[in-house]
């Protein structure tokens, strides 16, 4: 099979405007991401069968991010339902390594291995929630905001019938807001920074108006109060939840007083994780983002230190939707004008209206981050027996003790405990044992990006590469 | 809430949960299809004997595995539900 120019890994808005401008320059392309739907967590929609005639309400801009996938659909190869687990180096190309979800025999799901080699690569992966730990956070009724939210845009399922909100950031404001328009009882929403109140809502004071005040807007109209320096700090329930406690904390995020809110759902989230994991395998070089995250690091034009890898979107720092779609133009246009086709009508290097864009949009991002940071005060809500990984089922208890045998790093904490060995890698937990190690989080060392079974390696084996 | 969307969903079908009915919309996760139907835990963890549903929502921390059509360790909340499907917790 031919090579293609550019795989693209990941159909958010980074994703997408990179295929799309590279592939009106006429590049052959490819697009893999590993949901049913373009989107990503972003402008995760409805599926067709919906038949949804005002999805443009759940979101902002999505009608204009639907009709781009509509022009990238007859522009290039779009692969959903792939997931990516590696990629390697094939003399001059990229071998993107895929896992391809479709039905066996007897309607059982098997993974079809999926290869194809590319001259230039865009990580468009993205970023998941990050979770903290606190007693009870493995409830079911427990939910990460971006989980809430993708019952919400991808399904129309509301989370709960009585919902709490907490966690940090902007993104609490239109998770609420999405559920309190769903005719959801969204009892509270509990920002773990600020002092001001809604209307002092950093998002609001720096972005004069539009989406944060249509969010604002709608948790005022539907009178859910939003308080400031409020998180949960245990969850609690028999098999589910049906309560949690809610501190008052201070600016360390010290717990102050407490009470009981009944609710069968909670929904939360403390900022994010960008997913750099295929960067990391292909020894790109990293960062931290203010916030501590790895990164990936990147140039003017959005090429990672490693030729022909390049990367747009929160892999790169997180800042939004906006900023995403932008980094994913500009890498769209420097892929096409490094592998030789200028696009049409428009000169083959990065116009300097968009870099001083992307400059003005990463101040933004930067700001927000700075307003919403995670302090170290979490780490008193746990006690001794609460799960800081969930898949491995180490308790802090577990953790404090690997470190009185002399684990200091997570990585030695990591070895001697087990957090992050299980199903999800660390990427639940990652972030909060390396606080709890006195760390910055490290670029993740994944050797697979994604788990795969041990029946879809065979099946690789047998595919001889043509 | 399908007039917060405009949305005129293809008729249900339904998939089974062990063995008890659980009805889906066309085109939803059969993660979302359990969670709307009031089921919120289906996965007890290996040591602790913990109730586990869905998280992550996303696919990215496995806590909502079930097995389907005979498949183990699938994804609920990423596997989009097929009329006749058969769930099977653990
Ligand atoms: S809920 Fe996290 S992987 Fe499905």
């Amino acid at each position: 099979m031919n090579a293609y120019d550019l795989v693209v890994v990941g159909g958010g808005p980074a994703g997408v405007a990179g295929a799309l401008t590279a592939a009106q320059a006429g590049l052959r392309v490819a697009l893999l991401d590993s949901g049913a739907r373009l989107g990503g967590q972003y402008f995760r929609h409805l599926p067709a069968s919906f038949h949804a005639s005002r999805e443009g309400m759940l979101h902002h801009g999505l009608d204009r991010f639907v009709r781009q996938s509509g022009t990238l659909e007859r522009l290039a190869d779009l692969r959903l339902g792939h997931q990516v687990w590696a990629v390697t180096r094939q003399e001059e190309l990229l071998a993107v390594h895929a896992v391809m979800t479709s039905d066996g025999p007897h309607g059982h799901p098997v993974e079809l291995p999926v290869v194809l080699r590319t001259r230039a690569l865009l990580i468009a992966t993205g970023a998941h929630d990050r979770p903290l730990p606190f007693p009870g956070w493995d409830l079911p009724g427990v939910l990460t905001a971006g989980g809430a939210q993708a019952l919400l845009k991808g399904n129309l399922v509301a989370a709960g019938r009585r919902v709490v909100v907490a966690g940090t950031g902007p993104f609490l404001l239109p998770v609420a807001a999405g559920l309190a328009r769903s005719g959801t009882r969204v009892a509270e929403v509990l920002e773990a920074n600020g002092g001001l109140g809604l209307a002092g809502h950093p998002w609001l004071a720096l972005s004069k108006a539009g989406e944060a005040a249509g969010y604002a807007a709608t948790l005022l109209r539907h009178r859910v109060p939003y308080r400031t320096r409020h998180a949960v700090v245990a969850a609690h329930g028999e098999r589910e939840l049906t309560h949690v406690s809610v501190a008052r904390i201070d600016r360390d995020w010290r717990i102050r007083a407490t009470r009981t809110v009944e609710c069968d759902t909670l929904a939360v989230g403390y900022g994010f994780v960008p997913q750099i994991d295929l960067a990391t395998q292909l020894g790109c070089d990293t960062g931290h983002d203010l916030d501590g995250s790895p990164i990936v690091t990147v140039d003017a034009s959005q090429s990672t230190s490693v030729p022909g890898v390049y990367a747009a979107g929160e892999p790169t720092g997180v800042g939004g939707a906006v900023l995403s779609e932008l980094e994913g133009r500009i890498a769209g246009l420097a892929i096409a004008a490094e592998l030789g086709t200028p696009p049409a009508g428009e000169p083959p290097a990065v116009p300097g209206l968009l870099l001083r864009r992307r400059t003005r949009l990463r101040a933004f991002a930067r700001a927000l981050q700075q307003a919403y940071p995670v302090q170290d005060g979490w780490q008193s809500w746990l006690a001794d027996d609460t799960l800081v990984c969930r898949c491995e089922e180490v308790t802090l208890g577990a953790i404090r003790e690997a470190q009185r045998l002399g684990a200091t790093d997570a990585r030695s904490i990591k070895l001697l405990a087990r957090p992050g060995m299980g199903w999800c890698q660390g990427r639940m937990c990652g972030h909060a044992v390396a606080c709890l190690a006195g760390q910055a989080p490290q670029p993740p060392r994944r050797p697979l990006a994604q788990p795969i079974t041990l029946g879809a390696l065979e099946r690789i084996s047998d595919d001889k590469p043509n | 809430m399908k007039d917060l969307a405009g949305a005129r969903p293809e008729p249900a079908f339904e998939i089974t949960v062990d063995g008890r009915p659980v009805s889906v919309l066309p085109g939803q996760t059969v993660g979302a299809a359990l969670h709307a139907a009031g089921i919120r835990s289906w996965r007890t963890t290996r040591f602790g004997g913990r109730p586990r549903g869905l998280f992550c929502g996303i696919g990215v921390c496995f806590d909502c595995l079930v097995s389907v059509n005979g498949s183990p360790e699938q994804r609920a909340c990423l596997l989009v539900a097929r009329a006749g499907d058969e769930v099977v917790t653990s």
